[in-house]
């Protein structure tokens, strides 16, 4: 039924203030880039939530999916070098 | 391949043991899915055919503040309705579809939208009773195990919160004023307390859906669980604003703890969610003829979208 | 400020808030009636913002008449009283009529507001400086749907261009003045309107070439009425309704 088109999906992402990370707000149906900003803005920040918005199409988006859970996150589990709290640091050292 | 699914129905049951989520990537059973949806969606319609009762006052709202809150209020709800539609959508079924559903009455809505916004106290009785029922609902919904739904009902209760307060703030200003202002208030209270009830559905032991979606963490506590949550805070709030609740039997148990009340009308809640309460039609064929009488709308951004598409393709070829 | 700049400036100021009010109030109509859920937001968005521009520009006109409140001038005047531009009272119609009275409202308030923030008078030019954000909005919604409908479907393209043509004698009323605001213009409070004229009109010219509409001819008849107290028949059954709870019951509060 073609009067049924309610537009392709997209995925909007939100960044609260300046120098913050954005981060996923929900969706919104639009028929172009323009239309997905502005029902973007109109939907997710209706309560000043955000500074600046990220709207994506929802079918760009790659996603890892959970068969894959242990050969792409477990890898990094024993990583543990990576992490800051690793090193022991004499305590009387400041500034590190 | 049988291995791999019992195992992950293992871990789905696992996930579910332990509180985690499930995430729409997840292997689901297939029930889990269709209970999903059927709820997640008739939430969502509720939203959206909710937008009519109150829209109608609009226009008609008795101050330029009050009017704000409650376009503001309307405006919410519709947000709502489409982040449940999100959650819903993440289930693999189309909005199209679930529009369809709406029209053809596969899927319902709740049935307290379809009884009328008579006078504007009914405001202030849909924003503190039935948005307040909501809300009780809603807070117990924030830790359903599926991950979408339960980000849609944390967003949903943080912005729901001014809802209900905005409808108390209405009926004590009526309270407070002329005899004609009480009076409306009165009969508003009349007619949306037992309705508001009836939002929680049937009792647990009449009720179709409730072992599997408990088992299943999709709902956290029973229908009348959280009905008496909703009567036991309900009742003094009542109290202060002067109303007379309709129920004789409604009386304070002391052994249990809880406010004993008397009993719901069944028979009129079937026939409403029948399709027999004094609005079903209006409010459905409200949405079809707006969703129809629309639709050459839609279709124009579609084309001009296309368009656009196919010249930036040309530019980028030549 | 003597008496006679001072009722000119209520004059300006209520018609400032009425075209706001009754804008606002046609555009909460859409509200439950939008042609997809998005745009059903999108829409009482801007009718919340036309209702927040009309409690400034009242509450300015309750201080500069001593204690009236915001809700005067909204529920206690009379249809005659109400200087709203014609434009913004007319039904809705279908949604290309409505967005073409958006466009053309959108351009003048963007050209109105630019000017209105040079007003010698702080709150004027207060509000202005708020009211252009919202309007600079208003105006990029309306021009992108403008391009839309007038570049979508044979259908849309044909309904938004039979709203451009049925709205446009209605668009002169906007640019209507009066002698008493005219003493405002010379004392650098309000801008001069009529001037505003041109640059509507190349603008509105451009979009409605891009959207590949065709500009309605200029000499169209211009129906005036707005600042005469001659209004279309629709303001009293808007009045009517939004008055009928305060009316009915008189010396409330809500």
């Amino acid at each position: 039924m073609s009067n049924d088109n309610q537009f392709p999906l997209w995925e909007v992402f939100v960044q609260a203030k300046s120098g913050t990370p954005y981060k996923h707000a929900g969706s919104v149906h639009a028929a172009d880039k323009e239309m997905a900003l502005m029902n973007a803005r109109d939907l997710y920040s209706r309560r000043n939530e955000g500074t600046a918005i990220w709207v994506v199409p929802a079918s760009a988006i790659v996603a890892s999916s959970p068969e894959e859970i242990g050969s792409f996150f477990e890898p990094s589990n024993d990583k543990a070098y990576r992490h800051p709290t690793f090193y022991e640091i004499p305590a009387e050292v400041k500034h590190i | 391949m049988e291995n791999n699914t019992v195992n992950f129905e293992n871990v789905f049951n696992d996930k579910i043991g332990k509180n985690e989520y499930i995430e729409p990537k997840d292997w689901m059973p297939e029930k889990y899915r269709k209970t999903l949806i059927r709820q997640i969606s008739q939430h969502a319609h509720s939203e959206v055919i909710g937008m009519q009762p109150e829209g109608n006052w609009i226009t008609r709202a008795p101050s330029l503040r009050r009017k704000a809150i409650l376009l503001a209020k309307i405006q919410d709800e519709g947000g709502h309705g489409l982040y449940l539609y999100s959650a819903c959508e993440t289930l693999g079924i189309s909005r199209e579809e679930l529009i369809r559903q709406l029209h053809t009455g596969a899927a319902k809505y709740s049935s307290i939208f379809n009884y009328p916004a008579l006078n504007w106290a009914d405001i202030g009785a849909i924003g503190w009773l039935v948005d307040g029922a909501a809300i009780v609902n809603q807070v117990s919904l924030q830790r359903t195990s599926y991950g979408p739904y339960s980000r849609a009902m944390v967003r949903i209760c943080k912005e729901e919160s001014f809802h209900q307060r905005q409808g108390y703030e209405l009926l004590l200003e009526l309270c407070r004023g002329s005899k004609e202002q009480k009076a409306m208030a009165q009969d508003a209270m009349n007619r949306w307390w037992w309705p508001s009830l009836m939002m929680f559905g049937p009792h647990d032991a009449d009720s179709a859906h409730s072992a599997d979606s408990i088992k299943w963490k999709i709902k956290r506590e029973t229908n009348d669980e959280l009905r008496q949550k909703f009567i036991d805070k309900t009742v003094a709030q009542a109290e202060f604003l002067g109303l007379t609740i309709p129920d004789p039997d409604l009386k304070w148990n002391e052994a249990r703890g809880h406010y004993d009340f008397g009993k719901i009308d069944w028979e009129e809640f079937n026939n409403v969610i029948k399709g027999n309460g004094p609005c079903n039609k209006q409010r459905l064929e409200h949405h079809v003829k707006v969703h129809n009488e629309n639709a050459w709308v839609r279709e124009a951004a579609n084309a001009y979208a296309a368009k656009k598409a196919k010249a930036a393709k040309g530019a980028l070829v030549a | 400020m003597s008496n006679n700049s001072n009722a000119a400036l209520l004059e300006f100021v209520l018609r400032l808030g009425d075209n706001n009010l009754i804008l606002g109030h046609r555009l909460s109509e859409w509200c439950s009636n939008g042609p997809f859920l998005e745009e059903d937001i999108a829409l009482s968005n801007i009718a919340l913002d036309y209702l927040g521009q009309t409690r400034i520009l009242y509450t300015y006109a309750g201080t500069l008449e001593g204690g009236k409140t915001e809700d005067f001038y909204a529920y206690e005047r009379f249809e005659h009283e109400f200087t709203n531009a014609l434009i913004t009272e007319l039904p809705n119609g279908d949604y290309a009529h409505s967005i073409a009275r958006q466009l053309y409202y959108s351009v003048f308030a963007d050209l109105l507001l630019t000017e209105l923030m040079k007003s010698k008078d702080a709150t004027l030019s207060g509000y202005a400086a708020k009211a252009i954000k919202e309007t600079a909005y208003h105006l990029r919604h309306a021009t992108d749907w403008t391009l839309r409908l007038g570049d979508g479907t044979e259908e849309s393209h044909q309904r938004m261009q039979k709203a451009i043509d049925d709205l446009f004698m209605y668009t002169g009323d906007m640019f209507a003045t009066t002698e008493k605001e005219k003493s405002l213009v010379a004392a650098g409070i309000a801008p001069d309107v009529p001037a505003l004229k041109a640059a509507w009109t190349k603008k509105v010219e451009s979009v409605l070439k891009e959207a590949t509409l065709t500009m309605p001819d200029a000499a169209t008849w211009q129906m005036q009425g707005s600042r005469t107290n001659r209004h279309t028949e629709h303001i009293g059954y808007i009045i009517a309704e939004m008055q009928y709870v305060t009316r009915a019951y008189p010396g409330n509060k809500w």
